[in-house]
Parts: structure tokens; C-alpha cells; sequence
């Protein structure tokens, strides 16, 4: 990690995890929950990278996928709605050792966290965040999200929503020092993979919007560019996320960009027409508020006793 | 020490001072005339003269109100005494006013009495506006009406024989009117000026001295009574500072890596005390977006496994609640600060109050004991928060520090620390955990337990906010949520059997105990010491521990004939319309010792936004003691 020193150095030790390193309690997602297809990418991920679960912690809010910690054998954080992002700062800020994922929703993050969402990006800290999104509030049963269509009826709105759906992509894309936005679907697994692959490799806040069922209540959503994967639109890059080119090859439509076009990247974000995935934006020399809130890691309980003394001296009387 | 002992050291520096053993001297100006500069640096001299002394600040609501505005004064008020002061005291002997307009501020306080000596700016009397000098006049004439000893002193005027901007220089003229005043030895104060400037360039000394210099000068030939407050050198070094940065440097001496905060008056300047200092001990400060995400940051920290702190106010608290729950129920250790203010909703932002005290038991959803210590002094701000880390640590959950307005601002010398590497944070044990030993191990006697942290092989699991078995697993079974609240519950009971009874202030039996907490220690104890010399048999007893309450409070109770609390918070006063004993809402100390001890404690609650003058405390003591009486 750049510039970043740790005061927790561990001797590793020769081992090799497998998938069932990874493996927590049995998942309660609904049968067909998208959710389910986000666990396995990251679990086979942890495997691939060999992280080491202890050196691995999964930060959740609350709803269903803020469910994720509970079936990784990681360390893990299920805490409190909308919440997700100031507690995985904290833990980052003076942990760059640790490998840490964010698992959000699109109620915990768009709605009752937006707030932390936009400055979690602002202040790009090493986090791979996952907004797994389903257009709906599933745990609570079926009331409108932020991201729910016009129109779309829930049992907050029966007769339909009545506000236009706030785009994440555009968000994120607006925010100041932003570093990396993707966007994949569930029902993909390789690039479902990759994409996540990209976020944990990328050095600062790597926000993957996963557009996603939700089968009880969403079921339609998303309906359309499942079957018809023309209805996606493959951001095609050297640069971008790596992809199989068998996999390549099942997107009929596919768009070079560039993923340092910023300006490109929001208009790709806010097509209608088409659901764009792929790599939208990546500056890696963007700003690392964490290479300053790991300062001072360290000193030694001497220096740090000699500091406090020489701070008291100054009051001295 | 008695005067007449005294008065041969003051002889000793041959000076025609008059002897008194404390004196109360305020300054107020408008805000940005640098009263309160002027007012912490006459304190900072006293003290490093060897006198006792404690401040308040006094602090208009806004940055920069309009001018000559009742509402607006902005200074200072210190209390020099020859032995240690623990209190602001009633009213002050001497107010200098940089114009008349704010002084009506402190008279609307009730910080005067007959007799104040009023040094007021004349030049006022000359101003070209005719408007202000008829308010002069008018103000002066009343002054003198009220029986203030006004004393018209040309200190703009003055001011400009060495600056074309007196606005700005006033206060350093005024701080040698107040060393000659106080028969402050010149040569020695001098250099401290000469420091504090020299960053603006020799000119900007030179300048300030020349009107230093002046000012002293001018009080020497034109005032004549003047004051020694003599002054005892300690045996031992000592420091002297405010609340908050005793609270800042408190969190340093913990070994704290981390203060999450977001800006709120009055707790704010702990942490601009820690950007500035924290670095160099190797920690943090981090400005969240919101309440809410600096204790979320906070919390993260320290489930990470390093230490960490947040501190807010009571607006700032009650976003934070949510938060404290989760620690609760996670076990997560934190310090959370509570500088306290005047409420409810904003309230009074920059004034004293009590008002947090329940919130901070009891204001999470749900059954959510957690620890609440309140220190009572500025070195008790600094101490509370080295044993505060330990018990979050100790006991693995939140540990609220309240403090308040008072103690924030407030300046008083103590005994330096002797700093401890054992006050520091042991780094984390990074070493294996035993898989077999639960991440919720409770000792089924203490509730207490060790936890894992993220890098400790063996160890995973995952802490939630939902009901869960001791191995972290989400559990809505009836007997294990029973189980954990009982666990989590009994932590308190552990604390509270290692406590020791407090100590009584006075004698251990008698007609009237007084009972507080925080800041009113010093001015309750010399309200109650007031009432003993006159032989009335009233003690005091001051709690640190809010949660759990320290043990044998029923019993110390029972050996006196009425017990009251004394509290900066809102009662219901009795004899208001629909007040009886039925509906009268008491003050939040004394509903948590009545619930608490089954005794019938009363309360004399007041919300006044200033610290209790210990004169009002008396006041009140000797009523309540009449009625008392009369019971009997």
C-alpha cells in the first residue's frame, strides 16, 4: 500500500485458504435474491487473493444485503441503517492493513445514508463498496427506494411512485475526488467477478452500483436486459474491467471509453436508453484522506509520553 | 491563611496596596475588542504569581454583534484569590467596561452589587455622535444611582498616543491598568507579552508594551485604591488551564489515537486543542460530515482496535444515541464527551446547564446501560479521561464524560500530572485467539469479557446491533436475549461493588445534605461552608459516578434530616399554579436519587445560563434550612 505504514505487522504464515475459509453461516436470502450471486463473486475473490479472513472485514448498514457480514467467515460489521460508511472509515483509518468491503443497499445508501455515501467518496479511503441494488426496500416488504422507478408501485405507493428515481451513477460521478465508479449486473457472474476484482485492487473508494432482482418484489425490474443482453452497454476498454473475451463477446453492444473521461463517464451514466456496465471512471492519483488519518501510527509509547509532556509543559506555571 | 499572617509578605514588596485574601475583577467589551485576551492573560499572570484563581468567559451568542450592545458584551470575569478558588463567587468587586452599554449585560446578570468599582471609557463623554454621548451621561448618572464606585477612565483616548487603532489596542492598556491594580509586578509580566507578540514582528511588541506600559502607568497615578491578593507559591509545579483543554490533553495522556468529532459549542475547542497538539502524540482528529458519522467513524476505530473519542453537546448527543445503543449492544468500548449547554433543542448554546444528565442514561432505544462520569473540576477533566478509556476498555462499552459550559471555558491552576505509560492504551494483542473461547465469553458472575479484533487469527466474527448468542450469532430466542441484557446489565453491578462510597463534605450526620455533580462542587462547598462557621449542620456530598451510582447513598442519606440536590437544571417550583407534590416535575439529579434511594429527596433546580453564585446557594440553604425547622 502507497505511502501507508502499519503498526500491525503479522508474520504470515504458509497456508491456503479455500472457499469454505470464506464460508459463514448459511445465507437467508429469498431463493433468486441477487444477493446470493454477490456473496459467491466475493468469496471466490477472498480465495483467489488468498486475503486472510482475519485480516478481513465486511461492513454492512442495515436490510437485506447488509445481511452479507453474517455469512462471511471474515471479520464482520452489521451495524446500524444507513451507517455503513463512517464505521468502515473508522476502521480504515488507522487499519491500512485490513482488506475492507462495504455492502450497502439502495435504502441504506441512497436514502438514509446519502450523506455518508457522498462524503465516503469525497474522502476516498481504500473500501471496495458494493451498492447492491434492487430498486426496492425488500426486509422491510416492498416500500419505495430512492431508486425505484417512476411509476413503480410499492405498498408505500400503490398507485405508484410519484418522485423521479435518483441515479447513483451520476451521484457518485458528481462528487468531488471521485476515484473509481463500476457498474455490473447479477446475472453475470464473470462480470460480476471481475468488476468487484477491479474495486479491492483499486487504492481508494471503488463504488460498484450492482443492479440486481429482488424476487419477491422487483421481480420485473430488471427483466428486460436479462434476457436481452442488448439491453446492456459494455464500457470496452484496455483500461477497463478485464473480461473473458467469450464473455466479451455475449454483449452485442459495447462502447470505447475511456475510464480517465470523466466528462464521458457521466454521460454514459445517465443514459436511459441502455444500462452501461463496466468500468465508468478510475483517477488513481485522486486524493487519500486515509494517508493522513493513519499519520502517526507508530510512535512508540515514549514518544508519544514525551509529546504529551511537552504539551503539558506549556501550561506550566 | 489569615490576612494579618499575610500581610508581612505584602509589606515585604513595599507596596501601598490595600490586602485583601480574593477579589473578582471582570472585563467586557464589545466582541473583537479582546476583552476575553486580556482577561486570560491577567488570569494566566495571577496564577503563575502563586494566586488561586478561576475564570468564566463571557460569550455572546453571535461573532461579531453589533456594537455598544447590551446584548452583546464579550470578556471575561476572573476570581484571584490568595489560597486555591473553585468557584466564579457572587458579585465583583471590579468591572472595567470598554463602554458603558455592555456593562448594562452584566447588570442584567446580577454580576454587580453597591459598591462595584466600575471603571468605565470616558471617551464616550467626547464622542461626535451626540446620540452616544447622551447615553454616556445618562448611563453614568445611573452607575452612580445604583451605588457602583464609577471611576471614568480616558482609555481610548490614552490608546491612541500609541496606536491609530485603539479598538484594537484598548485591552493591553487595560491589562496594565488591571496589573497595577492588582500590584502586579510589571518587569516580571513584561516578557509574557513580549512573547505572545513576537510572532507579529518587534513593531507589534513594541506597541504593545508601549501600551502595557502606559496603562500601568495611568492606574499608578490616577487610582487609588489599589489591591494585593497575596499570593501562596505552591509546593509542588503546577499548571493551569481550561476544561476543554484539560479534557484535550487527558484524551493525549490516555494514549487516545482518534477524536471523531463535528464542530459544536461549547465543545469544540477541545478539539481545536487537538489538531493542533494530537499529531505529535500520534493521533487523529477527524471532522466528520455529521454528528452522527463521528461517532460511526469513532466506533469503527475502535472496533478496529484502536482507541478512540468523540465529543459533541447535547444536540450533537442526541444525534448520536442511535450509536451509543450499538456500542451498548456490540460492546464495543468508546469515550464519548459531553460538554454540556443550555437546553432543550439548541437552547443556549454557549451558557451552563445540567441538562443531559438522563439523556446520557438512558437515551438509546431500548434497555442500554453503559457508565457516566462527570468530573467536577478542571483537573478532574483531565484525570476522568485516562480512568474513562480504561473502564470502556475494561468493561467493553461506552463510557460517557460529562462536563459542561462551566468547566469548559473555566481556567484553574492544579497539580501538574506525573505522566504514566500505564495511562497509555496498550497496543492491541495481535497474537491468535482461541476459536474454541466465544467472541462474547461473558463471565456469567461479571457480565465482563475480552473481544477479538479484526487481525487476530481465530477470532472472526461479526458484531451486530441485533439480539445475539454469545458467539455474535443474530439470536431472538427468549432466554438468550434475557441472558445477554443480563450480562450487558450486570457490567454496571461489577462497577458500582468496586466503587467506594463518596465522601461527605462537612459531618457525617446533620439537618440538610446537599448533593450535586459537575462544576457547582466549588460553589456548593463554599456555600456549605459558609452555613458551618455560622454553626448551621449542613454538609455536602458531590457524585462522580452517575452510572453506576456510587454505593451507600440511602444510608449516607439516612443520617440527615432533609436531603436536596443542587442542580444548573429545571424543577418545578413548589406553589406554582398546579404544582403540588403529585405533578411538580423535580430536577434530573434528584428524580435519579429519588428512584434510586426510596429517599424523599428534594431539589433546588435553576436555570439561570450562569454558574451558581455561591451566595444564591447560601441563599437558598438558609430557607430551605428555616422550613426545616419549622417541621421540626
Amino acid at each position: 500500500m502507497s505511502a501507508v505504514i502499519t503498526d500491525w505487522e503479522t508474520a504470515p504464515e504458509p497456508r491456503v485458504c479455500t472457499l469454505e475459509d470464506y464460508r459463514g453461516a448459511e445465507a437467508r436470502w429469498c431463493p433468486g435474491c441477487g444477493d446470493h450471486a454477490v456473496l459467491n463473486a466475493v468469496q471466490r475473490l477472498a480465495r483467489d487473493k488468498q486475503l486472510p479472513p482475519e485480516k478481513t472485514v465486511v461492513v454492512s448498514g442495515i436490510g437485506c444485503s447488509s445481511r452479507f457480514p453474517h455469512y462471511m467467515a471474515t471479520y464482520g460489521f452489521h451495524g446500524l441503517h444507513g451507517r455503513a460508511f463512517p464505521v468502515a472509515c473508522g476502521v480504515r483509518s488507522r487499519r491500512p492493513d485490513l482488506n475492507i468491503f462495504v455492502v450497502t443497499g439502495d435504502g441504506d445508501c441512497c436514502a438514509i445514508g446519502t450523506a455518508h455515501w457522498i462524503h465516503a467518496i469525497r474522502y476516498n479511503m481504500k473500501l471496495a463498496i458494493l451498492l447492491l441494488d434492487n430498486n426496492i426496500y425488500g426486509l422491510t416488504k416492498s416500500q419505495t427506494s430512492p431508486t425505484t422507478r417512476l411509476g413503480e408501485r410499492s405498498s408505500t405507493h400503490p398507485q405508484g411512485s410519484f418522485v423521479a428515481p435518483l441515479n447513483p451513477l451520476s451521484v457518485t460521478l458528481g462528487i468531488a475526488n471521485v476515484s473509481f465508479v463500476a457498474q455490473t449486473v447479477d446475472w453475470n457472474p464473470p462480470h460480476l467477478y471481475a468488476t468487484i476484482r477491479a474495486a479491492h485492487e483499486h487504492d481508494g473508494a471503488a463504488f460498484v452500483r450492482v443492479l440486481q432482482r429482488c424476487p419477491h418484489f422487483t421481480s420485473h425490474v430488471f427483466q428486460e436486459p436479462q434476457r436481452d443482453f442488448g439491453r446492456l452497454l459494455l464500457a470496452d476498454h484496455p483500461d477497463g474491467i478485464p473480461i473473458d473475451p467469450a464473455v466479451r463477446s455475449l454483449f452485442p453492444n459495447r462502447i470505447h471509453h475511456d475510464p480517465r473521461d470523466l466528462p464521458s463517464a457521466r454521460e454514459l451514466a445517465a443514459r436511459d436508453d441502455v444500462y452501461p456496465i463496466g468500468l465508468l471512471y478510475r483517477n488513481r492519483d485522486a486524493l487519500r484522506y486515509d494517508q493522513a488519518t493513519s499519520r502517526g501510527l507508530g510512535k512508540t509509547p515514549a514518544e508519544k509520553l514525551a509529546a504529551v509532556e511537552e504539551t503539558l509543559e506549556r501550561f506550566t506555571i | 491563611m489569615p490576612l494579618d499572617q499575610l500581610e508581612g509578605a505584602a509589606k515585604s514588596q513595599g507596596q501601598a496596596a490595600r490586602l485583601v485574601s480574593q477579589h473578582i475583577v471582570e472585563i467586557v467589551s464589545d466582541s473583537g475588542e479582546g476583552a476575553q485576551t486580556c482577561g486570560q492573560i491577567f488570569a494566566d499572570l495571577c496564577a503563575r504569581n502563586g494566586n488561586g484563581i478561576w475564570t468564566v468567559e463571557i460569550i455572546p451568542a453571535e461573532i461579531e454583534p453589533p456594537s455598544r450592545s447590551r446584548a452583546g458584551a464579550s470578556g471575561n470575569r476572573i476570581r484571584i484569590g490568595s489560597a486555591r478558588v473553585t468557584n466564579a463567587g457572587d458579585a465583583a468587586d471590579v468591572v472595567v467596561a470598554l463602554n458603558e452599554q455592555v456593562l448594562y449585560s452584566r447588570i442584567d446578570a446580577g454580576a454587580l452589587h453597591a459598591g462595584t468599582r466600575v471603571f468605565v471609557d470616558e471617551s464616550w463623554a467626547s464622542d461626535p455622535d451626540e446620540a452616544v454621548r447622551a447615553r454616556y451621561a445618562e448611563a453614568v448618572a445611573d452607575f452612580r444611582q445604583r451605588g457602583y464606585a464609577v471611576i471614568e477612565v480616558p482609555i481610548e483616548s490614552e490608546c491612541r498616543r500609541f496606536t491609530d487603532e485603539p479598538r484594537k489596542g484598548k485591552n493591553m492598556w487595560v491589562l496594565g491598568l488591571l496589573c497595577a491594580l492588582y500590584d502586579l509586578d510589571e518587569a516580571r509580566v513584561r516578557p509574557g507579552i513580549a512573547a505572545r507578540f513576537r510572532k507579529k514582528g518587534e513593531a507589534v511588541v513594541q506597541k504593545n508594551l508601549d501600551l502595557f506600559a502606559a496603562g500601568y502607568r495611568w492606574a499608578l497615578d490616577h487610582v487609588e485604591d489599589r489591591f494585593h491578593v497575596p499570593s501562596a507559591p505552591a509546593s509542588e509545579p503546577m499548571v493551569v488551564m481550561n476544561g476543554n483543554q484539560a479534557l484535550a490533553l487527558g484524551i493525549m495522556a490516555a494514549g487516545i489515537e482518534v477524536c471523531s468529532m463535528y464542530p459544536i459549542t461549547p465543545a469544540t475547542s477541545a478539539s481545536h486543542f487537538l489538531a493542533a497538539n494530537f499529531e505529535r502524540a500520534g493521533g487523529f482528529v477527524h471532522q466528520a460530515e455529521d454528528e452522527i458519522a463521528a461517532i460511526g467513524f469513532a466506533i469503527g476505530c475502535s472496533y478496529a482496535g484502536k482507541t478512540a473519542v468523540t465529543i459533541t453537546s447535547g444536540p450533537g448527543f442526541a444525534l448520536k444515541t442511535e450509536f451509543i445503543g450499538f456500542a451498548v449492544m456490540a460492546e464495543i468500548p468508546l469515550v464519548i464527551v459531553v460538554v454540556q449547554r443550555g437546553g432543550p433543542s439548541t437552547g443556549l448554546p454557549t451558557k451552563i446547564e445540567q441538562g443531559d444528565l438522563l439523556a446520557a442514561l438512558y437515551a438509546s432505544p431500548g434497555d442500554s446501560p453503559k457508565i457516566v462520569l462527570a468530573p467536577a473540576t478542571i483537573e478532574e477533566c483531565f484525570h476522568f479521561l485516562i480512568t474513562a478509556r480504561k473502564l470502556a476498555e475494561e468493561f467493553r462499552g461506552p463510557v460517557i464524560v460529562l462536563s459542561d459550559a462551566n468547566l469548559a471555558t473555566g481556567q484553574q491552576p492544579f497539580p501538574k500530572p506525573t505522566l504514566s505509560e500505564a495511562w497509555l492504551a496498550p497496543p492491541v494483542d495481535p497474537s491468535d485467539w482461541n476459536p474454541e473461547v466465544p467472541p462474547f465469553d461473558w463471565d456469567p458472575r461479571t457480565g465482563l469479557s475480552r473481544r477479538p479484533v479484526p487481525g487476530q487469527r481465530g477470532g472472526q466474527y461479526v458484531v451486530t446491533g441485533l439480539a445475539h448468542d454469545d458467539q455474535g450469532h443474530v439470536a431472538y430466542e427468549s432466554a438468550v436475549n434475557q441472558r445477554a441484557m443480563n450480562m450487558r446489565s450486570r457490567k454496571l453491578a461489577t462497577l458500582r461493588a468496586a466503587l467506594k462510597p463518596p465522601a461527605v463534605h462537612g459531618a457525617d450526620r446533620g439537618d440538610l445534605l446537599v448533593v450535586g455533580w459537575g462544576s457547582t462542587l466549588g460553589a456548593i462547598e463554599e456555600a456549605v461552608d459558609s452555613l458551618r462557621a455560622r454553626g448551621l449542620a449542613v454538609s455536602s456530598l458531590h457524585l462522580r459516578f452517575l452510572s453506576p451510582l456510587e454505593p451507600g447513598l440511602a444510608e449516607i442519606f439516612s443520617r440527615f434530616r432533609k436531603v436536596l440536590t443542587v442542580e444548573v437544571n429545571y424543577a418545578d417550583e413548589p406553589g406554582q399554579p398546579f404544582i403540588d407534590p403529585g405533578s411538580r416535575r423535580y430536577s434530573q439529579l434528584a428524580q435519579l436519587l429519588r428512584s434510586h434511594t426510596l429517599v424523599d429527596v428534594d431539589c433546588w433546580g435553576t436555570v439561570p445560563g450562569s454558574p451558581l453564585p455561591p451566595g444564591r446557594i447560601e441563599e437558598h440553604l438558609l430557607s430551605v434550612l428555616g422550613e426545616t425547622k419549622k417541621e421540626s
